[in-house]
């Protein structure tokens, strides 16, 4: 009965999400905001050297504090507002309920993320500062952002026999 | 007000800002942060090739695209308009420890000697320059995330399959950075 009724119910109050935009125009108006989002992210990365080669090298060295700074406070800044957001029920700016999903274990987040650190220490950049390196001028990092999304579709050709354990 | 920005920012200064793009994309419009999703969209939206892991609707994705493309016009500004004219300040212990493994250039973000158009066709620039951002992109979609989705917004929202991630990410880094380093440094 429950159920019915709740299907009653959501049939008569269909969630309203944003009507996907159908020509560029539209498009471009609808994502300008994660454009502008982006540039101040960009511009923080670089403006607090967070994309040099050399910050992850002292990170990995134990030999700054610097980055563990940097992501200890984010990690912290982000804690607090998604704790507020859970518990004052927040909507976004257009009215619709903020969820923040949960993640299941695989195996593939120990084997996958030490590759990944692996990486991260010899580019001295994870997939973010990739994009402000070269907006910084570094140009062969495209090379570098090439490999990484080659390497992320032999992950997906591999994917059935190295995700043992899906979900 | 110019002169504050040019210098570069602190690390409380740019953690508040990293923290804060949570919240700002929740609101916005329910965006998750995470920014190797990207590389999947990229492959979904070109090279698909009929693989299960590509077939979705891309272009609902289209605003984490903006993100990265706001991500690269970010690093122009901040590079050619308000960039700080001093060298880059780097430890004095890993300049040390750099030096003595073959590392000579200290003067900008990354090390020209390693990173550079002349230095992808020897084998160690290959190795720096491919092979690195070839584990970036596999070991990231295969753990599901990278440090944005894993270490900031997983860890922020409690997950404890991030948590795992992270230090799985910090393994493969002091790993890499410690053990194999002078090996690759040393080709």
């Amino acid at each position: 009965m429950q159920t019915k009724t709740t299907t009653k119910s959501q049939k008569q109050n269909p969630i309203v999400t944003q009507v996907p935009p159908t020509s560029i125009g539209e498009m471009f108006k609808a994502n300008f905001k994660y454009l502008i989002v982006g540039i101040i992210f960009g511009t923080v990365f670089v403006k607090a050297e967070i994309i040099s080669w050399f910050r992850i090298q002292e990170m990995f060295r134990l030999q700054s504090f610097f980055m563990y700074g940097v992501i200890g406070t984010a990690v912290v800044v982000a804690a607090i507002s998604v704790f507020l957001i859970k518990k004052f029920k927040a909507k976004t700016f257009s009215g619709e309920p903020i969820s923040i999903p949960n993640k299941e274990f695989r195996w593939g987040q120990i084997f996958g993320g030490m590759i990944f650190g692996l990486g991260w220490a010899i580019t001295g950049a994870c997939p973010g500062p990739l994009f402000a390196q070269i907006g910084s001028g570094f140009t062969v990092i495209i090379v570098t952002l090439i490999s990484a999304i080659f390497g992320t579709w032999m992950y997906a050709m591999l994917r059935d026999k190295i995700d043992f354990l899906k979900k | 007000m110019l002169e504050f920005i040019r210098q570069p920012w602190s690390w409380y200064v740019a953690g508040i800002l990293v923290g804060l793009t949570v919240p700002v994309l929740l609101f916005l419009g329910n965006k998750k942060f995470g920014i190797s999703a990207t590389l999947r969209h990229t492959c979904a939206a070109c090279v698909p090739a009929d693989i299960s892991f590509f077939q979705y609707n891309w272009k609902n994705e289209m605003w984490n695209m903006f993100f990265v493309v706001g991500t690269l016009i970010g690093g122009i500004v901040a590079t050619f308009l308000l960039s700080n004219p001093e060298p880059i300040q780097v430890s004095e212990a890993t300049v040390a420890d750099l030096q003595a493994l073959g590392v000579t250039d200290f003067g900008n973000l990354l090390p020209a000697d390693i990173f550079s158009w002349e230095s992808l066709f020897t084998l160690r620039g290959f190795m720096f320059i491919v092979v690195g951002g070839f584990m970036v992109g596999f070991g990231a979609r295969w753990a599901g995330g990278c440090t944005s989705g894993h270490a900031i917004m997983g860890i922020a929202s409690l997950q404890v399959p991030s948590l795992i991630a992270t230090i799985s990410f910090m393994v493969g880094g002091f790993i890499m950075t410690n053990l194999l380093l002078g090996f690759f440094l040393g080709l």
